[in-house]
C-alpha cells in the first residue's frame, strides 16, 4: 500500500510540475492554432477530392518552385490517396516531360512522363534553385508536412502521445500560407527580399513571398476559392504525399489493437487460472 | 542454468540427444522447471518483455536491411522507398524506430526496479554488471540506428556525439578523425555505423544469455528480497511465470502498437524528415528522448572534458552502485527512508530528461545543474550514508510468510502493491 | 450503462464460480480446456498475421511492379540481324529472321516438339507452339522473346546449335530458328513477353 501512496505522490509532484511548466514554455515560437483534419485520429482517412484540389494548387501554383522527388505519378492511382483511375493518372503524367536515356546516340532526350516516372523537379539542382529564388531553397514537398512542427512545450506534448495528435505539420503549412499580408509590428525589421510572416518558424522573415491569392486556383465543384481553403488543400495533399500508407496504416493499426486487447483479457483468465491455487 | 532440471528423457531420439547435447535439460532448467519466487510483482515482466522487443528489433532490422542503401547519397531516399513502396515496408520501419524506444522504455523500468528491489546486491552483482553493459551497448546500437537514415538529425547528432571524443587529451581528435574514418562525418562513418549497428545487437543478445545465466544461478530476487528458503517459496517457471509475463508481454504490446500504428512519429523528431546537410545545422539539435538525462548532464558541466567525464560517469557510476550501497537489507520495501530517496532520483532522471530537451539556456542549465549534483549525491553520498543511518523494518522470515500477511497491513503490504488480484 | 457493468460483473463471477468448479470436479475439465484452446488458438492465428509482412516484404515493391514498358527502335535492324534490349532487368531479342530461318520453323509438325504450346504472353495460354503463334502478328520475319533458357535462366548465344536457333552453353539446350526446345533438359519454348509493333519500326515491349 505504501507503494501506492508515494507514487500518488510522485505524480501529485509530477502535476505540479506539469502546471508549472507551461510558464517555462511560452514564448518560444509562433502560436500555431489546431485545424480540423479528415485524417486526424484513430479512424481519419484522407479526403479524396480535397487531395485532388490540393493537387491542383500544387500543379499551378507551388510547383513552379517546389519540387515532390518522392512522389510518382503512379502514386496518383494509389488506393488511400487521391482517388484517381490509372488511366487518368497516365493523362496527368503525360502533361509533363521527363529527360530520359542515353538514346542508341548516347544522348539524353525528352520525353512524356509514364506512371512509373517520378515528378520532375522546376531546378536541376539546389543551385540553380537559389540562383532563381534570391538564395532561398525552396524546400521538397514530398516529406514536409512531417519536417515540420512547431515546439508544443510540456505538458501538451504529453497529451498529444494520447489524444494522437500528429497534425502539426498540416497546421503549420495552414498557417503559414494565412499569415501574410499582416502588418509589420514596431520594431521588427524585415531584411530587403524577404517577407513578413508571423507563423514561420524560423524567425518571422520568409523568403517565399505570398504565393497564393484568392481567386487564383480554380475550382469547379463549389468550393469556395480563398486562401484559406486553398491552405487547406494543399496541406491535405502535402500530408497524403508525405504518409502515402497512412489510411493502411490507421485501419491495420485498428485491427492489430482489437486482436491485442481480447488476446491480452484471454491471457489473463488463463493466467489467473493457472495461479489460483499459489498464494502469492 | 541448468541444473533445477531433474528431467529424464523418455523417448529413445531424446535420450540420443540427451547424451551428446543435452540441450532439453538445459531448456527445461532454466525456463521450465527452474524455480521462481512466487511473490515477483509486475515489475518482473520487464525482463521477459526485453528479450521479446530484442527479438523484435532484430527481425525488423534484419528485414529492413533487405531494403536499404548505406550511402550518404542514396540512405535518406532508401528509407523512403521503404516507406512508399516496399509491402509493409511502412509497418517495418515504424515498428523498428518506434520498437527503439519501447526498448528503452522497458529497459529504464527494468533497472529502475532493479535499484528500488536491490537487486544488484550480493550475490548478484555480476548479474546487475552484466546488466549495465547490456544498457551501453543499446546506447551504441540506438545511436548509429538513428544515424542510418541520414536525416538532419542523424547526420548532426553523429556530428555532436562523435565529437564528444575529441574532448579526451592528446589523442582525442586523432580519435575522433578514426571515427569519422575522414574530417567529418560522411560516408565512411556511415558505412561503419551501418556496420556495428547490424553487429551489437546480437553481441547484447550474448550478454544477454549471460545476464540471465548469473541470476538463475544465484536465483531471482524477489520483491521481500529474501532468498527463498523452502519449496513453498518457489513455483516453476513454467506455466506460472511463462504466462503471466506472456500475458505482461501482450499488454506492452498495445502501448507499442499505438506508437507504431497512430502515432508513429510522436517519438522522432520532425528535422530528420529533411536529408542531412552538412552546411546547415538544425535550430534545435536534440538527441532522441532516450538520451535526454545524460544529454543535460553533460550540457550542465562548462567545461567539454568535464562534460563528457560527468556523461559517461553517470553511467560508471552504475557499475559500482553494489558496492555503494551500504545497506545490509535488499528490499526497498523495508527501508523506510531508501524508498524515499529513491522516488526523489527517479523524478530528478525524469527532470533531466526534460532539461535535456530544452535549449541551453540559463534557467535549464542552472536546474541541470542542481540535479546532475543530485544525480551523483545520490550514489555517492545519499546511498553509503543510508546503510548507516537508516533503521530498516523487520524483515519476514521468509516469502511464503510475508505473502501470507499480504493485504493486511505494512510492510509486506506493499509487495502485492502493483499486482492485480 | 450501470446495467450493463452488472450484467458483466454477474456474468464473470459466473465465469470464476464455473472455473472453480471445473477446477475441483476433474470430471468436468471441458471449461478450462476451452479457454486455453481459445488462448492458443488466438495467439497461433496472431502469430500467422504478424509473420506475413515479413514475408511479403520480399515481394516485388509497388515501383518494380511499375516498371514501364520499353519502346525499341528496330528500323536499324535488318534481315538475318538481331538485338537486344534490357526489360525488367532480362534480356529480350529481337529478331528480325531471313526467309531461310522462317521456313525451317515452318516445317516442324507441332506435334513432334517437345513443348507443344506457344508460350506467347499475347496469346491464350493453350495456343499452339506454330511458327506463325511464335512470330509477331503479321510480320512473321520478326521473333521478340525473353533471352532466358527456360531450364536453369542462363542467357542462349543466338544462331547455334543443332537447330540454327539459340544454344545455351550452360547445360545444351538447342533451340529452334522459333526459340523452340527441341533437345536439352529445358522444359519450355523461349517466353514471348507482352509486346507489339507501335508502328513499322517502333516494338512496345510489356
Amino acid at each position: 500500500m505504501s507503494t501506492m501512496i508515494k507514487m500518488v505522490r510522485a505524480l501529485t509532484a509530477a502535476a505540479a510540475i506539469a502546471v508549472a511548466a507551461p510558464a517555462l514554455a511560452a514564448g518560444e515560437g509562433p502560436h500555431i492554432p489546431r485545424e480540423q483534419w479528415s485524417f486526424a485520429g484513430p479512424f481519419g482517412t484522407f479526403d479524396k477530392a480535397q487531395l485532388q484540389r490540393g493537387f491542383k494548387v500544387y500543379r499551378e501554383v507551388c510547383s513552379a518552385c517546389h519540387s515532390l522527388k518522392q512522389v510518382s505519378f503512379r502514386n496518383l492511382a494509389q488506393e488511400g490517396g487521391l482517388g484517381y483511375t490509372e488511366e487518368q493518372a497516365k493523362t496527368i503524367a503525360a502533361d509533363y516531360t521527363v529527360t530520359d536515356g542515353p538514346n542508341d546516340d548516347g544522348d539524353m532526350y525528352e520525353r512524356p512522363a509514364v506512371l512509373a516516372d517520378k515528378f520532375p523537379s522546376p531546378f536541376p539542382n539546389e543551385q540553380a534553385a537559389r540562383a532563381s529564388n534570391g538564395g532561398a531553397y525552396p524546400p521538397d514537398f514530398s516529406l514536409l508536412a512531417k519536417a515540420r512542427a512547431a515546439h508544443r512545450g510540456f505538458p501538451w506534448f504529453v497529451f498529444d502521445a494520447f489524444t494522437q495528435y500528429q497534425e502539426q505539420g498540416p497546421d503549420y503549412i495552414h498557417a503559414l500560407l494565412t499569415s501574410y499580408g499582416e502588418e509589420v509590428p514596431e520594431g521588427v525589421t524585415i531584411p530587403e527580399g524577404k517577407h513578413y510572416n508571423p507563423a514561420f518558424l524560423a524567425g518571422n522573415a520568409i523568403g517565399m513571398a505570398q504565393p497564393i491569392t484568392d481567386e487564383a486556383v480554380e475550382y469547379t465543384d463549389g468550393t469556395p476559392m480563398t486562401v484559406d481553403q486553398y491552405a487547406r488543400d494543399v496541406a491535405a495533399f502535402m500530408m497524403w504525399a508525405a504518409e502515402p500508407h497512412l489510411e493502411d496504416r490507421k485501419k491495420i493499426g485498428f485491427r492489430v489493437m482489437i486482436f491485442l486487447i481480447v488476446f491480452a483479457g484471454l491471457l489473463y483468465f488463463t493466467k489467473q487460472k493457472l495461479w489460483r491455487n499459489v498464494e502469492h | 542454468m541448468a541444473g533445477h532440471s531433474n528431467y529424464v528423457p523418455q523417448s529413445a531420439a531424446a535420450k540420443w540427444l540427451e547424451s551428446r547435447l543435452p540441450v532439453i535439460s538445459l531448456v527445461r532448467g532454466s525456463f521450465v522447471d527452474f524455480p521462481t519466487p512466487k511473490n515477483l510483482n509486475y515489475w518482473w515482466t520487464f525482463g521477459g518483455i526485453l528479450a521479446v522487443m530484442l527479438v523484435a528489433q532484430i527481425i525488423t532490422g534484419v528485414v529492413l536491411v533487405m531494403h536499404y542503401t548505406p550511402s550518404t547519397g542514396a540512405a535518406f531516399n532508401s528509407v523512403e522507398h521503404i516507406m512508399r513502396d516496399v509491402n509493409f515496408g511502412w509497418m517495418l520501419r515504424y515498428l523498428h524506430a518506434n520498437g527503439a524506444s519501447m526498448f528503452f522504455i522497458a529497459v529504464y523500468i527494468h533497472i529502475f526496479r532493479g535499484m528500488y528491489y536491490g537487486s544488484y546486491k550480493a550475490p548478484r552483482e555480476i548479474s546487475w554488471i552484466l546488466g549495465v553493459v547490456i544498457f551501453l551497448i543499446m546506447m551504441g546500437t540506438a545511436f548509429m540506428g538513428y544515424v542510418l537514415p541520414w536525416g538532419q538529425m542523424s547526420f548532426w547528432g553523429a556530428t555532436v556525439i562523435t565529437n564528444l571524443f575529441s574532448a579526451i587529451p592528446l589523442v582525442g581528435e586523432a580519435i575522433r578523425t578514426w571515427l569519422w574514418g575522414g574530417f567529418a562525418v560522411d560516408n565512411p562513418t556511415l558505412n561503419r555505423f551501418f556496420s556495428l549497428h547490424y553487429l551489437l545487437p546480437f553481441m547484447i543478445a550474448g550478454v544477454v544469455i549471460l545476464h540471465v545465466w548469473a541470476f538463475h544461478t544465484t536465483g531471482n530476487n524477489n520483491p521481500t528480497g529474501v532468498q527463498p528458503k523452502t519449496k513453498q517459496d518457489t513455483v516453476p517457471f513454467h506455466p506460472y511465470y511463462t504466462i503471466k509475463d506472456l500475458f505482461a508481454i501482450v499488454v506492452f504490446m498495445i502501448l507499442f502498437s499505438w506508437f507504431a500504428f497512430y502515432v508513429p512519429n510522436y517519438m522522432g523528431h520532425p528535422d530528420n524528415y529533411i536529408e542531412a546537410n552538412p552546411l546547415v545545422t538544425p535550430a534545435h539539435i536534440v538527441p532522441e528522448w532516450y538520451f535526454l538525462p545524460f544529454y543535460a548532464i553533460l550540457r550542465a558541466i562548462p567545461d567539454k572534458l568535464g562534460g563528457v567525464l560527468a556523461m559517461f560517469g553517470a553511467i560508471a557510476v552504475l557499475f559500482v552502485l553494489p558496492w555503494l550501497d551500504t545497506s545490509k537489507v535488499r528490499s526497498g520495501t523495508y527501508r523506510p527512508l531508501f524508498k524515499q530517496f529513491f522516488w526523489i532520483f527517479a523524478l530528478v532522471c525524469v527532470a533531466l530528461g526534460y532539461l535535456g530537451a530544452m535549449p541551453a539556456e540559463p534557467k535549464y542549465v542552472f536546474w541541470a545543474r542542481i540535479c546532475t549534483a543530485y544525480y551523483f549525491a545520490h550514489f555517492l553520498i545519499i546511498l553509503p550514508l543510508l546503510g548507516f543511518l537508516e533503521k530498516p523494518k523487520p524483515l519476514p522470515a521468509s516469502i511464503s510468510e510475508a505473502v501470507l500477511k499480504g493485504g493486511s497491513a505494512s510492510p509486506a503490504g506493499a509487495v502485492s502493491a502493483p499486482e492485480i488480484k | 450503462m450501470r446495467k450493463l457493468i452488472a450484467g458483466f460483473r454477474y456474468r464473470l463471477n459466473r465465469f470464476r464460480e464455473d472455473a472453480t468448479l471445473a477446477h475441483s470436479d476433474t470430471a468436468e475439465p471441458t471449461r478450462r480446456d476451452f479457454l486455453y484452446i481459445a488462448t492458443g488458438a488466438m495467439g497461433a492465428v496472431g502469430a500467422g498475421a504478424l509473420a506475413w509482412p515479413f514475408i511479403d516484404q520480399m515481394n516485388p515493391d509497388a515501383s518494380a511492379l511499375a516498371l514501364a514498358s520499353i519502346e525499341v527502335d528496330v528500323s536499324s535492324v535488318q534481315e538475318g540481324q538481331s538485338i537486344t534490349v534490357k526489360w525488367r532487368g532480362k534480356p529480350v531479342f529481337v529478331r528480325n529472321r531471313t526467309a531461310k530461318e522462317v521456313e525451317e520453323a515452318n516445317s516442324v509438325p507441332v506435334g513432334d516438339l517437345p513443348d507443344p504450346l506457344a508460350r506467347n504472353s499475347n496469346l491464350p495460354d493453350t495456343a499452339e507452339a506454330t511458327d506463325a503463334n511464335r512470330a509477331a502478328e503479321g510480320k512473321e520475319a520478326w521473333l521478340v522473346m525473353v533471352g532466358i533458357c527456360t531450364h536453369l535462366g542462363c542467357v542462349p548465344l543466338g544462331q547455334q546449335g543443332d537447330y540454327d536457333g539459340w544454344f545455351c552453353p550452360c547445360h545444351g539446350s538447342h533451340y529452334d530458328t522459333a526459340g523452340r526446345i527441341r533437345k536439352g533438359p529445358a522444359p519450355q519454348n523461349l517466353l514471348i513477353p507482352p509486346y507489339e509493333f507501335v508502328s513499322d519500326t517502333k516494338v512496345k515491349i510489356g
